[in-house]
């Protein structure tokens, strides 16, 4: 009886802990949902530019203004959609467990997350517009992985490793330039789906 | 047996301030809603669970304004946090 009530105790100290300092509502639908969305953007935008482009050359091509523009578009849309989707699925995960979606760790996490992410989105921006493209796979991976890894403190551990590929991916897209959208279809298309599916197994028991 | 049990603090057996303390003791501070919100508890009774613990010297708390709003942090203080640990290692001891 004494025992029992100890044994509570403890899962009460662990779950309040765990509670208090980490958002754990991450859903895997949302990572599935992410990398699906990007496997599409990363397609759109073979379609569109690469496979215009003489298969030889095209580690350096000079993109025109018009296919830049285009570039953009895609990049926007994958942005946006990926966006929606994850708060979408996010918060329907808050609602099953019975969590608030903005309190404190809700905070902590995005705040965390936005200055590593903001500060590789307007870089990218501003090489990009300097044409730079051959660049911008290798280094939105990198910005993401360095953004996950930062974060995993404030959420469950598995996003560090997650960080950690992507960064590795991104090295390896900008040494590999002409192949770097495949890298980047690998790290935000292959990847996500595979946490999104294994995560969640992980914390269901 | 009595050696264990001398570890075991009172002021921890009650539910909250188990609670209270849990969060504490993970996180640098924590205002008097975030705890509110974390425990699903009433302004009254957090209120004076915090002040038990205070009493007790285990928390320490910082009045500011945020927003011209009155806000409260909330610390866990060396001696809470050697206190919390001393408590979960004999209830661990006990489970043994």
């Amino acid at each position: 009886m004494e025992k029992e009530r100890y044994l509570n105790d403890l899962k009460d100290i662990k779950e309040m802990m765990s509670r208090s300092s980490r958002f754990i509502s991450l859903s895997g639908l949302s990572g599935i949902s992410v990398g699906l969305i990007a496997l599409a953007g990363a397609w759109a935008a073979w379609q569109s530019v690469y496979s215009n482009l003489d298969l030889t050359g095209y580690g350096k091509a000079q993109l025109s203004d018009g296919s830049l523009t285009q570039l953009l578009v895609i990049a926007g849309a994958t942005l946006l959609l990926s966006v929606a989707f994850g708060i979408y699925f996010t918060t329907r995960e808050t609602q099953k467990r019975n969590q608030k979606i903005w309190d404190q760790q809700t905070r902590r996490l995005l705040t965390n997350l936005a200055i590593p992410l903001l500060t590789g989105g307007i870089l990218c921006l501003m090489l990009l517009l300097e044409g730079f493209a051959g660049l911008m796979p290798g280094l939105t991976l990198i910005f993401y992985g360095l953004a996950l890894v930062h974060t995993s403190k404030y959420t469950i551990d598995e996003l560090r490793s997650l960080g950690v590929l992507e960064i590795a991916l991104g090295l390896v897209a900008i040494q590999f330039m002409p192949l770097g959208l495949l890298f980047w279809a690998l790290g935000f298309g292959l990847l996500q789906i595979v946490y999104g599916i294994v995560i969640p197994k992980r914390y269901k028991s | 047996m009595k050696d264990l049990l001398k570890d075991l603090n009172k002021a921890f057996e009650n539910k909250i301030r188990l609670g209270i303390m849990s969060a504490l003791v993970v996180n640098d501070h924590l205002d008097f809603n975030a705890l509110k919100e974390l425990l699903d508890v009433t302004d009254g009774n957090l209120a004076s669970h915090l002040k038990y613990l205070e009493k007790h010297g285990y928390v320490s708390f910082k009045k500011d304004f945020i927003n011209r709003k009155p806000n409260t942090r909330y610390y866990a203080t060396a001696d809470g946090r050697e206190a919390f640990r001393r408590h979960i290692r004999a209830i661990e001891q006990l489970l043994k």
